[in-house]
């Protein structure tokens, strides 16, 4: 009888043992995508440090906003670190859904300073720019460009190419090259197959293409307001250079898109370049980790920052971990965080595949040579420009990505058309907010 | 039991029908009818549900106005208009016909009917994602087979502003005539064979025994499956959401997505909820219209 009893007891000991012992646990929101792969990889380590067990909740990019807000809205406690959007901490300090965690980095020594300027000034700050922090900047990201560099290499290709255009077939340094090098690509057979220019945003649903169009806007110089009067957009966001952007994307839709691109974002583009329908790519620097290392039967990826136009810039991504103001184990969040910003955890995050916006990884001397995306994020990361970030900037992205979708996709009016009533929408945004 | 028995002693049949119905009259006020109150109440503020803290004030029917005054919201409403009533006319004819096809004895009938029926088991989020490649203007089968009729060379169903909205029009086609066939199927079995046999005798050719005796038998049937269809079509989200997103552009937005994303994205409660009070009224209205239209045809 005793062993009958040993037998069935001893496990069921050693279980409630086991769950006692790992009875601290943190749940950690993000999007689903390569990254988080890797995050979850890199906090087995601080689960074998401190014997909190990590829980990790990933949501695809499609729902992310609209589930983590909504989450946030209902404060809900099932998070206890999320990693949102930079546009989210504008909604995540006005309405309390973040921890303010400027006594906890100075009690810890965290510094902002040892942050690269860019994403602390987009992912941690409200009001921007202020040292108010909401959040510490965990995954920088841009919005760039890959293509195929075993075509690109091609003697045959790059002969023609020079001969109709006068210019080396190579990394294009402005958007005019680019749409060049698109067009030629576009309904090529290579190697027997037909290919086309390039996959870019054109995704209705969340941000899709807003953040695609943007990237043509800020190259062309657009500004969101007056920087003299807050909120001022007429002639600023309708600017004619900001027209002639948004004119330039939509005849990059129609020259240079896969046929049926009329709804692509991240793994849509991912999928068209992988499957060698295109020579070009838009996407995140996240996602070239993966890219890189799945190039094979002969594909090489090259990666490039967003071309330059009238200026550099590019359309920034990336977010930053915040402590959920609903969670019930706020202390244990702040320990995953402080062990988060320590330099050594931040140069395994940049080796597993996050993209670490610490100094002492970003200005270590191997990191250029790295990764061989690894100079094009450092010159994004410093001409990186973002959406509204204010609070109310899903009603801000909303009526932009309907409006841009129904010019550049469905070639409904024009671009002024399309700006002018954005900023009709906005201000009405802006009045019921208070702000005008 | 004894117990039981004792303590609805002396009760009246009434009293005890109230006890009997009481749990189902108390789940439908706290769940239907409570928060249909608290919407229209909701709809006369300028609430916001993601801006805690903020002041609620009394806004009268200014959510309303606006709503009836925005030029885009009827724009919606005739998407939506052109969703419905084509989804409805085609599957009227289609579910009419699958169900006069299918009320004949031949080989293989129950298995045809099961195989017609199986659109409508699949989830609406999974059909939208599911089409959305088979729209696919490169490898999808939908331009394959229509290609294999006529060469119209590469069209995008979902990304042209002509094409999405009968794309959302086929894809709910697809799914729910099986339903219309159903209900017509059942009214057709329904129709006694000394009608025909009477006027087989009166020598009424095929076409007049159609007319006068199948049509006007099933059709109470077939406008009852419509009423559900329009009410279901007028409320449709998922699988327009998961097939076009809305898009391009508006040209696929119905009310319904345009209210979510009022409601759940952008956050204005009290707007949203004086549109869901619009869309509830119109649909109330038309379904009533509809009713007294149905009750005299089957009266007849």
């Amino acid at each position: 009888m005793k062993k009958i009893l040993s037998v069935f007891l001893v496990p069921v000991f050693a279980l409630l043992f086991s769950l006692n012992a790992k009875s601290e646990s943190l749940t950690l929101g993000w999007a689903a995508w390569d990254p988080a792969n890797a995050l979850q990889e890199l906090s087995k380590e601080f689960t074998a440090e401190t014997g909190v067990e990590m829980n990790f909740e990933f949501v695809p990019w499609p729902n992310f906003a609209e589930r983590m807000l909504n989450e946030l809205n209902n404060q809900g406690k099932t998070f206890d670190l999320l990693i949102g959007d930079s546009q989210w901490i504008g909604q995540g300090a006005e309405y309390g859904h973040y921890v303010k965690l400027n006594e906890f980095f100075d009690a810890n020594g965290i510094s902002m300073d040892d942050f690269n300027p860019a994403t602390v000034y987009a992912y941690s700050t409200w009001p921007k720019g202020s040292p108010n922090y909401y959040a510490l900047p965990a995954m920088g990201d841009a919005l760039a460009w890959a293509y195929r560099k075993d075509w690109f290499d091609r003697p045959e290709l790059q002969a023609e190419f020079k001969g109709k255009h006068g210019y080396d077939l190579g990394v294009p340094k402005t958007w005019d090259e680019l749409y060049d090098m698109c067009t030629f690509f576009q309904g090529r057979e290579i190697d027997g197959q037909v290919r086309y220019g390039a996959a870019i945003n054109t995704e209705r649903g969340s941000e899709g293409i807003t953040m695609g169009v943007t990237a043509a806007m800020y190259a062309w110089g657009m500004q969101y307001e007056n920087p003299d009067k807050a909120y001022d957009m007429d002639g600023y966001f309708n600017s004619d250079a900001s027209v002639e952007a948004v004119e330039f994307y939509r005849k990059m839709y129609e020259d240079c898109a896969p046929p049926g691109h009329s709804d692509a974002y991240m793994v849509a583009n991912l999928d068209a370049y992988k499957s060698g329908q295109v020579a070009f790519q838009m996407n995140w620097y996240a996602f070239w980790p993966g890219v890189s290392k799945e190039d094979s039967d002969g594909r090489v990826s090259g990666f490039f920052a967003n071309p330059c136009q009238n200026v550099c810039a590019a359309t920034l991504g990336g977010q930053g971990i915040s402590v959920v103001k609903y969670s019930d184990k706020q202390d244990l969040a702040l320990e995953y965080m402080k062990w988060f910003a320590k330099p050594d955890i931040q140069q395994k995050w940049w080796d597993l595949g996050g993209y670490s916006c610490h100094m002492d990884v970003l200005g270590s001397p191997d990191f250029v040579d790295s990764a061989v995306y690894a100079q094009g994020f450092l010159d994004s990361m410093g001409i990186v420009k973002d959406f509204w970030q204010e609070p109310t900037f899903v009603e801000l992205m909303l009526p932009m990505q309907e409006r841009i979708h129904d010019y550049v996709v469905n070639g409904k009016g024009s671009a002024k058309e399309a700006l002018d009533k954005i900023i009709d929408d906005w201000t009405e945004v802006f009045e019921d907010d208070g702000k005008i | 039991m004894k117990s039981v028995a004792k303590k609805f002693k002396g009760l009246s049949d009434k009293a005890i029908a109230w006890i009997f119905i009481a749990p189902t009259l108390i789940l439908l006020l706290a769940i239907n009818i409570y928060p249909l109150i608290y919407a229209i109440r909701m709809s006369f503020t300028n609430f916001y549900a993601n801006k805690i803290g903020r002041e609620v004030k009394f806004v009268g029917l200014k959510n309303y106005k606006k709503i009836l005054g925005k030029e885009e919201i009827w724009e919606k409403m005739q998407i939506t208009a052109h969703f419905v009533c084509w989804t409805l006319v085609i599957q009227a004819l289609i579910g009419l016909g699958l169900a006069l096809l299918l009320n004949k004895k031949f080989k293989g009938n129950e298995l045809l009917t099961t195989l017609i029926v199986l659109p409508m088991m699949l989830s609406p989020a999974v059909v939208g994602v599911f089409w959305t490649y088979l729209y696919n203007p490169q490898v999808g089968l939908f331009n394959y087979v229509v290609n294999f009729f006529y060469d119209f060379g590469i069209f995008d169903m979902i990304g042209s502003s002509t094409l999405a909205p009968w794309s959302i029009v086929i894809v709910d086609t697809w799914m729910w005539t099986p339903f219309t066939m159903l209900i017509c199927l059942a009214g057709l079995r329904s129709i006694p064979n000394y009608l025909y046999e009477a006027a087989e005798v009166d020598r009424a050719s095929k076409w007049q025994q159609f007319i006068h005796i199948t049509l006007p038998s099933v059709l109470p049937f077939l406008l009852l499956a419509l009423l559900f269809r329009g009410i279901e079509n007028f409320k449709m989200f998922d699988l327009v959401a998961e097939l076009t997103s809305g898009g391009p552009g508006s040209a696929t937005e119905l009310a319904s997505i345009n209210l979510k994303r009022e409601a759940f994205e952008k956050w204005k409660t009290g707007y949203s909820s004086a549109f869901a009070v619009i869309l509830f009224v119109t649909i109330f209205g038309f379904g009533n219209v509809y009713v007294k239209v149905m009750n005299k045809i089957k009266d007849r």
